[in-house]
């Protein structure tokens, strides 16, 4: 039952270690968990998860794997489990194994199957447990040793029921996007490199130049480590991204708060890039600009996110005419401009606020997703997306 | 047979009259402990994470050493610090033993910590404001509890090692490997019983039917996704501070949210809240307002 417990955590995604995993049987070897499954469960998590985000798919898998354990619980599957653990001799007989784990590891053993009973008090020689085996070591020993701790049972619900709540839901980073997951996912996006003014110490000039001076104190300075990524965001608002306003919102505040970019500048459109493109989100003619000054006032080193749901009328984008406000015609077509784009910016990447299943189905999703990169709106797709802005892939030609 | 030397009374954490703990957190700071691994704590702003080391060596009493980290914070700081320029400057102007290297190296909170007789409670506090490969670094030195200092060649190793913290705002995501030898705790967000023991540890004997008007507000705000910054706990009781010194009346409570400036640090949050009253929004009074969650 514990080694299924360990695959179905893997199995679920859940990254856990064969360290965590050894970690976790010294614990319960210890006497750790109490001998009740609610702090089974607190241990176990404590031990095997490392991150609020897999909480909820340990929940599920908790609640899959002892499902029942807390009822009327038959030990002898998971006794039998237990013991095709490789440290057992598989050639011994029954009562053979069960007299050497007496005499070796009968305590570890013990407590091994208390866990697996959701107990409150003095384990006082298991007579459940030994009447399916009659000879089995855990009817040895009596109490346990350590005087089990009962804090807390009452504040405490039962480790099903907290299992089976599934509350850390919210966590998951495959599925909600609040600001501060977001601003997380947005530090990675950044290169080092050193300028502006010299402010910081450089202690090995300093002293190789204080040797050579002779002894005379020779203090040397150099610009210190800043982030050099500049990010130009590109936003469709309005129409079918009305429904995606506040996880598209919260990105907005995310990359206005991250101070580490070193420029960051927000532009808007509706549906499409045309010929003009917006300064203010409610697309102003007075704050509109040629799209192709982008192109001339930003030089290809910019990192340029565009943040859309690719969705449209197919004319819209490939089109000559396909611009929806119709007092301005365009010249060339919305996808030629998305093109521009791409051949000007070395990295640009599509976040798109709709679920993957959706663009496969959306005809001018699949033709930009030929031009950008295109990842989903969750912690996960915008750590994707900013690998994609940063990674090794089409490497600039200078410096 | 009962030999678990590391589970008696001794060592075991239960919060304390001024920390509030919930089982699991104890659970976690009691295994932590038992196994001798760093215990690392993750939660919301304010939910108590860097003082729960405190009462941690208040509960068991060992001497306490902190180490909040910064940005700008290397990891063998933490070691030791060789002061180069120091020495320079003594062996220009003739100050100071110049002759010995050891009056040079000053020890970190992990290299006092390990050389201390007594077993301390070490908190590395906020540990992911630093760079990425700031936990990396000390992969080693907090396995092992040993480091050797470059210099002289002395080795200092933990005599008892230390009951470690390890604080964590979720800014950059902890490596790996790190992670693995950590026991790990997520600190919940108080629920409301939870949260009723934490405010009479701040503001003893407050009136019930007050109190509770307070944190119907109070939870009724934190559910309102469109919040930007969600008030925390050390807000509530900081608010709960400016509600008593003002002498404000369960009544007035029930239909306004005085001194919102303590419970709200965005200002368009404010201001989404203004205008949601200003337009004849009700506020909740009675814990049935908040739907389900809070009426089991």
């Amino acid at each position: 039952m514990f080694l299924e417990f360990f695959y179905a955590l893997r199995a679920e995604g859940v990254p856990v270690a064969i360290q965590e995993w050894m970690m976790l049987m010294k614990a319960l070897e210890m006497g750790q968990h109490a001998s009740s499954l609610t702090s089974f469960y607190n241990l176990s998590r404590a031990c095997l998860v490392k991150s609020e985000s897999y909480f909820d798919s340990f929940d599920r898998v908790f609640a899959k794997v002892f499902h029942g354990v807390e009822g009327e619980f038959s030990v002898s599957d998971e006794l039998m489990q237990w013991l095709e653990n490789p440290i057992n001799f598989v050639e011994l007989t029954e009562e053979e194994r069960a007299a050497l784990e007496m005499l070796t590891s009968d305590e570890l053993m013990r407590r091994y199957l208390e866990i697996l009973e959701e107990q409150t008090e003095r384990h006082d020689g298991g007579g459940k447990w030994i009447g399916t085996g009659g000879r089995s070591p855990f009817g040895h020993g009596g109490e346990h040793p350590t005087g089990i701790r009962v804090g807390g049972t009452s504040r405490n619900r039962s480790a099903m029921k907290v299992a089976e709540d599934r509350r850390y839901r919210n966590y998951r980073t495959d599925v909600t996007l609040d600001l501060r997951q977001t601003k997380v996912a947005l530090k990675r996006l950044r290169r080092l490199t050193r300028s502006g003014p010299a402010t910081e110490l450089d202690l090995d000039e300093s002293i190789s130049e204080t040797c050579k001076n002779g002894g005379e104190i020779e203090l040397v300075f150099r610009p210190e480590h800043r982030n050099n990524v500049r990010l130009l965001l590109l936003m469709d608002v309005g129409g079918t991204m009305d429904p995606h306003f506040w996880p598209v919102s919260r990105l907005l505040t995310a990359l206005h708060e991250e101070h580490g970019l070193r420029e960051f500048r927000p532009y808007y459109f509706h549906n499409c890039v045309y010929e003009q493109i917006y300064e203010d989100a409610w697309l102003l003619q007075d704050s509109a600009i040629p799209t192709g000054d982008l192109m001339r006032h930003y030089d290809e080193r910019w990192k340029v996110v565009i943040v859309g749901d690719a969705a449209m009328h197919p004319y819209e984008l490939m089109g000559l005419r396909g611009n929806i406000n119709p007092r301005l015609e365009a010249e060339t077509r919305g996808i030629d401009w998305l093109r521009r784009i791409d051949d000007h910016f070395q990295r640009a990447v599509w976040i798109n606020p709709e679920p993957p299943a959706y663009w496969q189905r959306s005809q001018t999703a699949n033709v930009i997703r030929s031009i950008f990169p295109m990842f989903e709106l969750t912690v996960d797709g915008i750590e994707q997306a900013v690998s994609a802005l940063i990674g090794a892939r089409r490497v600039a030609a200078a410096g | 047979m009962s030999e678990t030397p590391h589970n008696d009374e001794f060592n075991h954490f239960k919060g304390t009259d001024g920390y509030i703990a919930s089982t699991a957190l104890m659970e976690a700071v009691n295994c932590a402990i038992a196994l001798e691994r760093p215990l690392l704590i993750k939660g919301e702003p304010g939910t108590g994470k860097t003082l729960l080391a405190k009462h941690i060596s208040e509960a068991l009493g060992m001497p306490m050493e902190s180490w909040h980290v910064k940005s700008t914070s290397k990891a063998s700081e933490g070691l030791y610090v060789y002061d180069t320029i120091q020495r320079l400057n003594d062996a220009r102007f003739g100050d100071g033993d110049v002759g010995d290297i050891r009056s040079y190296i000053k020890l970190g909170p992990l290299g006092r910590t390990f050389k201390a007789r007594q077993r301390h409670v070490l908190l590395i506090d906020e540990i992911d404001k630093a760079d990425l490969e700031f936990p990396n670094d000390l992969l080693l030195e907090l396995d092992e509890m040993r480091f050797t200092v470059m210099e002289t060649g002395e080795e200092i190793a933990a005599k008892e090692r230390p009951v470690l913290i390890i604080t964590s705002t979720n800014e950059k995501e902890l490596p790996d490997a790190f992670l693995r030898r950590c026991i790990f705790h997520f600190i919940d967000f108080p629920d409301v019983e939870l949260m009723k023991q934490i405010v009479d540890v701040h503001h003893p004997n407050l009136d019930a039917a007050l109190l509770d008007q307070v944190l119907i507000k109070f939870y009724w705000l934190r559910g309102q996704n469109e919040l930007r910054k969600k008030p925390s706990t050390s807000e509530l009781v900081d608010w709960i501070a400016a509600l008593l010194r003002s002498g404000v009346t369960q009544s007035r409570l029930e239909a306004h949210i005085p001194f919102l400036g303590s419970l709200l640090k965005n200002e368009q949050d404010t201001e989404s809240l203004l205008e949601y009253t200003n337009r004849g929004g009700e506020l909740p009074r009675k814990w049935e307002d908040l739907g389900p969650k809070f009426n089991q």
